[in-house]
Order: C-alpha cells, then sequence, then structure tokens
C-alpha cells in the first residue's frame, strides 16, 4: 500500500490538494528509550507534486517536519479528471509515489 | 602558423565556454532551491542559515504575509503552520524554527499555477519564532510568530 494519501477538494475554479505521508521523520538525535542508542536519521528530503504530469511544487525538507508529515497546497486551476502525482525521496533514498484523479 | 591558429581558436573556445557555463553557474545559485543542500539544512544559528540560504540579501518584513501558527503549543513536535500571502509573482515559501538544531524546516517552490499557500505541520524544539520567508522575483518579504512550546519536540 502507498504510503502517500491525497485528498482533493475544487472550490471556485481552485483545487485545495491535502497530502498525508506515512514516514517516521526521524532526524537523528533521538535515543531508542530502551537500548538507549541513537535512532538514524531517516527523514523525507523531497517532495513534488504534479498537476497533470507539470511539477508545480518542488519542496525540500528535513527532519523539523513531523511525522507522518501532512501538507495542504491550493492549485490555481484544476478540473474533473486531472491527475495530481504526488512523490517523495528520502535521505536512505527509498521513495513512493501516489496518483489521485480530480473529481 | 596553420597549426598555432586552431590551437589558438581552440583555446579560445575552451575558455568562452567555461566562462559562459560560470554564468550559468551563478544564475543557478541564486535560484538557490533547486536542490536539495546539505548547507541549507546543517545544524547551527538561524542567522547562518539565512545567509547561506540568501546569502546576505535583505528581508522585508511584510503584512501581506499570513502566518498562522498556534500561540501555545502543548506539544512540540506536532506544530501545525500555514503561510499564505497576497504577494503578486511568489516564487517560494520557506519555513524555518528560530531555535531548532536545524533552522530551516522546510522550502516550498511554487510555480505559476499555484496560490502562494501552503500548510504543513512542523517540529518545534523549544519556544521559539516561526518564520516564514516568501520570495518574489529578487525581494525577500518576511513574517514571524512566536510559538509558546510546553513539551519539547525533540524527544521522540
Amino acid at each position: 500500500m502507498s504510503s502517500i494519501k491525497i485528498r482533493s477538494k475544487r472550490k471556485d475554479g481552485k483545487t485545495e490538494i491535502r497530502t498525508l505521508i506515512a514516514h517516521p521523520m526521524e532526524h537523528g538525535r533521538n535515543r531508542d528509550p530502551v537500548t538507549k542508542e541513537l535512532i538514524p536519521a531517516h527523514f523525507i528530503k523531497t517532495l513534488i507534486v504534479r498537476h497533470n504530469d507539470k511539477t508545480v511544487v518542488t519542496s525540500h525538507m528535513a527532519g523539523s517536519i513531523s511525522k507522518d508529515p501532512y501538507f495542504a497546497f491550493i492549485l490555481n486551476n484544476g478540473a474533473a479528471g486531472d491527475k495530481i502525482e504526488i512523490n517523495w525521496v528520502d535521505n536512505l533514498g527509498q521513495t513512493d509515489s501516489e496518483t489521485h484523479i480530480l473529481k | 602558423m596553420p597549426g598555432n591558429r586552431r590551437k589558438f581558436l581552440k583555446q579560445a573556445c575552451i575558455i568562452s565556454i567555461s566562462s559562459l557555463s560560470g554564468t550559468v553557474g551563478l544564475l543557478n545559485s541564486h535560484d538557490a532551491f533547486a536542490e536539495w543542500l546539505d548547507d541549507h539544512f546543517a545544524p547551527g544559528k538561524i542567522d547562518n542559515t539565512i545567509e547561506r540560504l540568501y546569502s546576505g540579501a535583505k528581508l522585508v518584513e511584510s503584512d501581506k504575509i499570513e502566518l498562522k501558527v498556534p500561540r501555545i503549543a502543548e506539544n512540540g513536535a506536532v506544530v501545525p503552520v500555514s503561510v499564505s500571502s497576497s504577494l503578486e509573482n511568489v516564487q517560494s515559501i520557506t519555513l524555518l524554527a528560530d531555535k531548532n538544531p536545524v533552522p530551516l524546516v522546510a522550502t516550498f517552490i511554487l510555480t505559476p499555477d499555484m496560490t502562494p499557500f501552503v500548510s504543513a505541520r512542523i517540529k518545534m524544539a523549544e519556544t521559539s519564532h516561526v518564520i516564514a520567508i516568501v520570495k518574489t522575483g529578487d525581494t525577500l518579504y518576511m513574517a514571524q510568530q512566536q510559538v509558546k512550546v510546553t513539551i519539547g519536540g525533540c524527544g521522540g
């Protein structure tokens, strides 16, 4: 199952895009409460939003984004049937993407 | 001698190409967010981070940026932040948290297809300011707001 959930709402010609991503977003300074060992850094570095295959948002981040990141953006246009694709890459090279069709 | 001329032309070509790519490199570095840079997300003081991000460009405080944060965050691990702006021609929105070990939280590069708005949930290590920097053309605008954190976001 994809780590990415996408929701959209069209209103007055604009489209609100909300996304929730399952990711630990560890910044590498936390310690395991039991073993007291440092938990290695594991965070999303880059998130890209595409509208009908055109990049509309490029975002760079690190461990200061909360665990299981939530983002919302507003697209100036958008019509039923348009494709929204969200894709992330983390510092370990893992990646995921999800496509959502506007209603 | 013909050989010399050929050599001269070849070198002139190399020089002009390298100076051209130098200029291109300079232009790219101006748009500093094209890629994820260790330098931007390095730990340290926020002033140094802003210096590295915008190479000393002036930040103008603006009331055309609406920065929505809670005044008191019970849990620093999840602080909802949203930024919107009535400024024209917004190219990027950057979020920083003053006293976080890594002050840069995230940058969002928005194309003209996007409304100047972004919402996210961020971690805050302790009570400090959240700063939003909006880049429009060559001008940098900023807004800041203090968030009182009762439980730090550093401990998992």
